[in-house]
């Protein structure tokens, strides 16, 4: 596969993502009809909520950082462009399916399903009783009974951005692949001379060293890890369609990957491993007779070591975005004091912003080998083969 | 608090899409690329490997070429050396052979003119001795038809003759 056929592929993908984006914009301004219509036949119980007034940065900050049914373009309220994305829920073993612009940003319900609220913000709940079926306008701050759908494996914006890294890590790796194939023992050249340092780094700064001769048993997951991480790192600090999801900032899915890490930590690990959580060497033995306590520290260091690539992975991607994402609302905090010094704020905003982001580069980077490194050290610990060699490597 | 709840979708769609992900590059590429730069670097030894060995192999064969060139050049002074030695010698010996030749044709020739020259004289010595006889012979068949002047010439023989 050559530049080419990617750069098609790309474009291809982008003329189908526009053209359900035009048609899914015609479509919703007839719902809009329906949906107030109908909402006059309803009249649900009320109360009162302090709704904030101009521009809230905490709200807006989550709103980007978190997941969301629809992929938001840009513009805001009503004349915000977002990308609708399919949801796809099993109430009560029943498949349903519609695309995330019926909802109206959570003040319409379609089938009787909405946008949750309060506890249930950025879910999909059924509504029950009277409103089982209903479908249209939401009351503002009206109390629905309702159920959270449990069962909800809607594309939303994270699983399409993690379906487009599929697709381009897939397009980058076969491609490299190929040329390879093709052209055995020469000399790398384009997209092969790009990855083709970064594979090696990884194989011999990180997989060689923690693994030894299991290297190629391992290499493969470790090397897509690394290359996943990487990629959507890069993309999410990406501001525009198809980045800017925060797809590696996401709990879910920094949490599969740390377990994965320790199922294959767990399963590939030797007798010495267990030793030495059950019975630690070079300990004093009144720390494991009569009250377990390094046993029990061990046995919770097996649990933690994923939780803390979880975490890590999660946190520093996160806080990268938030804190980026403040200095832009910095420009909108002062801008609402007074116009003037919101233009004078602007500058700076975006002298840290560009700091930030050249910052967020670099953990984007880091973040993906220390999460590769730990994993390859932690499976090399479990095989427990040249257990002392490991004890120098920091942890970052 | 939503951040920090993880979604089922997200986890599901993550499971999956990671394990499609994981099984075509593990299937497709990573063996590919590894292999590929295993291989290259295998190559790439083994030429250093080799043109090391090559570069060794030169320098053993200029050592050895010099050697010869020098062992040639000694070999060639020395026939130089030895050719003009027996060349000198050569000629020494032939010019005290060619002296001594000279000296033995010299010796011979004047020996052989002595030889000669004795010859000659003797030859002459006969010849006039020969004619002399002759001379006699006619001389004295002419004198002793007169007797008279046989006694003349006996007593002039006898004067001329001095007896002592």
């Amino acid at each position: 596969m050559s530049y080419k056929s990617i750069r098609r592929i790309i474009t291809v993908f982008f003329c189908a993502l526009l053209t359900v984006f035009a048609c899914q914009n015609a479509f919703a301004q007839t719902d809009t009809v329906t949906a107030g219509n109908s909402a006059e036949a309803i009249s649900p119980d009320t109360y009162v909520t302090e709704k904030a007034e101009g521009f809230d940065a905490g709200p807006f900050i989550i709103e980007h950082v978190i997941d969301s049914y629809g992929w938001h373009i840009c513009g805001s309220g009503e004349k915000s462009v977002t990308i609708p994305l399919p949801v796809i829920l099993f109430d009560e073993g029943r498949p349903v399916c519609f695309l995330s612009n019926k909802l109206h940003h959570g003040e319409a319900a379609y089938n009787g399903y909405a946008m949750g609220w309060g506890d249930n913000k950025g879910r999909i709940v059924k509504l029950e009783g009277d409103y089982a079926d209903f479908t249209g306008h939401l009351e503002e701050g009206a109390v629905y009974p309702n159920h959270v759908c449990k069962w909800d494996i809607s594309i939303t914006k994270n699983v399409c951005a993690l379906l487009i890294s599929l697709v381009l890590i897939c397009c980058i790796f076969l491609t490299v692949a190929k040329r390879y194939k093709q052209h055995p023992d020469e000399a790398p050249s384009g997209l092969q001379a790009f990855v083709e340092p970064v594979v090696v780094f990884i194989q011999d700064e990180v997989i060689t060293p923690s693994l030894g001769k299991n290297s190629n048993k391992y290499a493969p997951y470790l090397l897509t890890l690394f290359f996943f991480i990487f990629l959507n790192n890069m993309l999410g600090i990406i501001p525009i369609f198809p980045g800017g999801a925060n797809l590696t900032g996401n709990i879910a899915v920094t949490g599969i990957l740390a377990l994965i890490t320790f199922f294959v930590t767990t399963f590939s690990s030797g007798k010495e491993y267990w030793k030495d959580i059950f019975n630690t060497p070079g300990v004093p033995w009144w720390l494991k007779f009569p009250l377990p306590i390094m046993p029990l520290v061990e046995t919770i260091g097996i649990f933690t070591k994923p939780f803390v690539l979880m975490v890590r992975l999660f946190a520093n991607i996160t806080a990268g975005h938030i804190i980026t994402l403040a200095f832009v609302s910095l420009i909108f905090i002062f801008g609402q004091m007074n116009p003037a010094i919101g233009w004078a704020v602007s500058p700076v905003s975006v002298f840290f912003y560009i700091f930030m982001g050249l910052m967020e580069l670099l953990v984007a980077f880091i973040q993906a080998f220390v999460f590769t490194l730990l994993s390859a050290m932690y499976i090399g610990m479990a095989i427990g083969e040249e257990h002392e060699e490991k004890a120098s490597v920091v942890e970052a | 608090m939503e951040l920090i709840k993880p979604s089922f979708g997200l986890i599901f769609w993550m499971l999956i899409g990671f394990g499609i992900l994981f099984f075509i590059l593990a299937k497709f590429a990573w063996p590919f690329i590894t292999k590929g730069i295993a291989s290259r670097n295998q190559k790439i030894a083994d030429q250093l490997e080799e043109a090391a060995k090559i570069h060794e192999e030169m320098q053993s064969l200029n050592k050895k070429h010099e050697e010869m060139l020098a062992q040639a050049k000694a070999e060639r002074d020395s026939i130089l050396a030895e050719a003009r030695k027996v060349s000198e010698e050569l000629y020494e010996k032939t010019k005290q052979k060619a002296a001594a030749e000279s000296q033995a044709i010299i010796e011979d020739a004047k020996k052989t003119i002595y030889y000669e020259k004795m010859k000659a004289i003797t030859d002459a010595k006969n010849d006039i001795a020969k004619f002399s006889i002759d001379i006699a012979q006619k001389i004295m068949n002419e004198e002793l038809t007169d007797h008279s002047k046989q006694e003349k010439i006996i007593e002039k023989w006898f004067e001329e003759c001095h007896f002592n």
